[in-house]
């Protein structure tokens, strides 16, 4: 990766820069809004990608692969994270036949 | 290195075990396991050396906080003692899952490159998810499972962002070279907006892990709901690890950068203060009461992260050390006392001092040492810190940190009085041999701290 490919410097970095950020704030309201366990995770996945795509556009940008690296670990351990979300949500559907976060209130203050 | 290899072909070994009938073999043998961990890791002391391309870095502070979080979990395994008496299927499972969780800790103690913190915080949180729901049946530990992973993935997202960032701004991932870049880049106004917000958002998320306010919210919930076992674990193995982390960052990539995040983690440290100290004042059950008592000291160690000077590493050890031992010792006998009295409120050591005077004393030196009383490892652990910081000129902060250690004895001591000024509220308890032994040796070690303190103050 010496030089910057013509295809990515068609469309300026801030692009980019602004479209991850908007991604990563959907992300974040929906976790913040939404009362579905499972919605709620897919939103954290949606933060995760938005940080996939800048990763990649600075290092597309610098010619420095190591920002590409780092998107192979943030997938596996992605991957990792949804095996062990599921399985919670699985659990919790089990007992309770609801993905509801509001039902969840046993612990409080 | 040699402690990561061996902790996961261990954590592979040991789940290999688990398939055989009886469960008694697999605790003497994690504690085997751990033991030789803990000795093969002090053996590299003064010999530094670097792995995975500088990625890792394993020096004296890697191996130092290595072995505060390796000891803090053999001081924990005896306490599982119930687990093995009722041949948990999982048990196998649960003690593999620990001992993979301390790479996780490992690499976020040795790293130096952003990629093996976040590998590192992923490794340790992961497991602690699982672990924190490992109750099946048990509504409120399902629950904390899920609050646990909810919130704990939303910070990784965080700190992903902030860590990329941060990237965009330095180009580079090594925290060395971070700081070059930060020290240049802090004066040139077109970059610095990139790393000042890639700094905000690894800050929010390394705060959520560590359960600094305002992003504490999470902690009361998740700790009350934990099984007790998980919780002694998860209070000292991941606040100990957090902390090297966060300071390594802050000291290495950003010291150069200071006026930007000194307000901010300043304020911080004032609200953990406050709301750990008062919010545990309010509480009933003694388990939520431990949990509001870490995020307190999260608070205390925070001011040695503040002061920032050649005392600061030492401090956050020492005070890890302390405040470590004294949980393990203090959450060990909630879990003996609250298996078979079936509380988990102040009420469950009602009388203990009459039924059990050993655990009642274990009980009460450990609440003095993270109260701070004279001759315990918690009084040097808080006057080392204070004297790092009185070195930065943050006296206003040590009296804020004073009078809320004052507060502390309020809640620490109502245990106290529960203790040896109460009616007894049920039978004797039932105590294991070898976790007698543990609690025994955990006093010893919070005495040794406290009159021998030289000890371990200048190891780094």
């Amino acid at each position: 990766m010496n030089e910057i490919p013509e295809v990515i410097r068609t469309i300026p970095l801030q692009y980019y820069l602004f479209f991850s950020s908007t991604l990563f704030v959907i992300g974040i309201i929906g976790v913040l809004t939404r009362r579905n366990a499972i919605i709620i995770f897919m939103c954290i996945e949606l933060m995760l990608n938005a940080v996939n795509l800048l990763l990649t556009a600075f290092s597309a940008y610098r010619s420095d692969a190591n920002g590409q690296v780092f998107v192979f670990f943030i997938m596996a351990v992605a991957a990792a994270e949804v095996c062990v979300g599921l399985a919670i949500i699985v659990m919790i559907y089990r007992n309770l036949r609801s993905t509801d976060i509001n039902i969840l209130s046993n612990l409080k203050w | 290195m040699n402690s990561i290899i061996l902790l996961t072909s261990f954590g592979i070994l040991n789940l290999f075990i688990g398939f055989s009938k009886s469960k008694k073999i697999i605790m003497p043998l994690v504690l085997l396991f751990l033991a030789i961990v803990f000795v093969v890791n002090l053996i590299g002391w003064n010999d530094t050396q670097t792995y995975f391309e500088r990625m890792l870095t394993i020096d004296n502070f890697a191996i130092a906080f290595t072995g505060v979080v390796v000891l803090t979990t053999i001081l924990v395994l005896p306490f599982a003692q119930r687990y093995v008496d009722q041949q948990d299927e999982s048990l196998a499972e649960y003690f593999s899952l620990l001992l993979f969780s301390l790479v996780g800790a490992i690499m976020m103690v040795a790293y130096e490159n952003l990629l093996m913190l976040f590998v590192g915080i992923e490794i340790l949180s992961i497991s602690m998810y699982v672990l924190a729901g490992s109750d099946k049946k048990n509504l409120k530990s399902n629950e904390a499972g899920l609050k646990y992973f909810l919130m704990g993935s939303f910070a990784t997202g965080i700190l992903l962002f902030g860590i990329v960032l941060i990237y965009g701004a330095t180009g580079t991932f090594y925290i060395s070279e971070i700081s070059s870049a930060a020290t240049a880049q802090s004066n040139n106004e077109l970059t610095s907006p990139l790393l000042g917000m890639g700094l905000l958002f690894t800050l929010i998320g390394i705060s959520f892990k560590v359960s600094v306010a305002p992003f504490h919210f999470w902690t009361p919930d998740v700790y009350e709901g934990t099984p007790t076992f998980f919780m002694a674990f998860m209070s000292t193995v991941v606040k100990a690890a957090g902390f090297a982390g966060f300071y390594k960052l802050m000291s290495v990539s950003f010291a150069g950068a200071q006026d930007i995040w000194f307000p901010t983690l300043i304020a911080m440290t004032v609200v953990t203060l406050a709301i750990g100290n008062i919010g545990a004042v309010a509480q009933n059950s003694f388990k939520r009461m431990m949990a509001y008592s870490s995020i307190s000291h999260a608070g205390y160690l925070m001011i040695a992260l503040l002061s920032f000077n050649d005392r600061s590493e030492n401090a956050i050890l020492f005070y890890s050390l302390a405040y470590s031992v004294s949980t393990v010792a203090a959450l060990g006998i909630l879990k003996i006392v609250a298996d078979q009295r079936d509380d988990v409120s102040y009420n469950a050591f009602n009388g203990l001092g009459r039924t059990n005077p050993l655990l009642a004393a274990v009980m009460a030196i450990s609440m003095c040492s993270l109260g701070g009383i004279p001759l315990t490892g918690g009084f040097f652990g808080k006057l080392f810190i204070f004297s790092a910081a009185l070195e930065q000129d943050l006296l206003w902060l040590i009296i804020l940190a004073i009078l809320m250690a004052a507060v502390g004895f309020y809640y620490y001591f109502r245990v106290i009085i529960a203790m040896y000024m109460r009616e007894p509220s049920g039978e004797r308890v039932q105590v294991s041999a070898l976790a007698s032994f543990a609690l025994i040796f955990m006093t010893v070690l919070t005495f040794v701290l406290g009159i021998a303190p030289g000890l371990l103050s200048n190891i780094l």
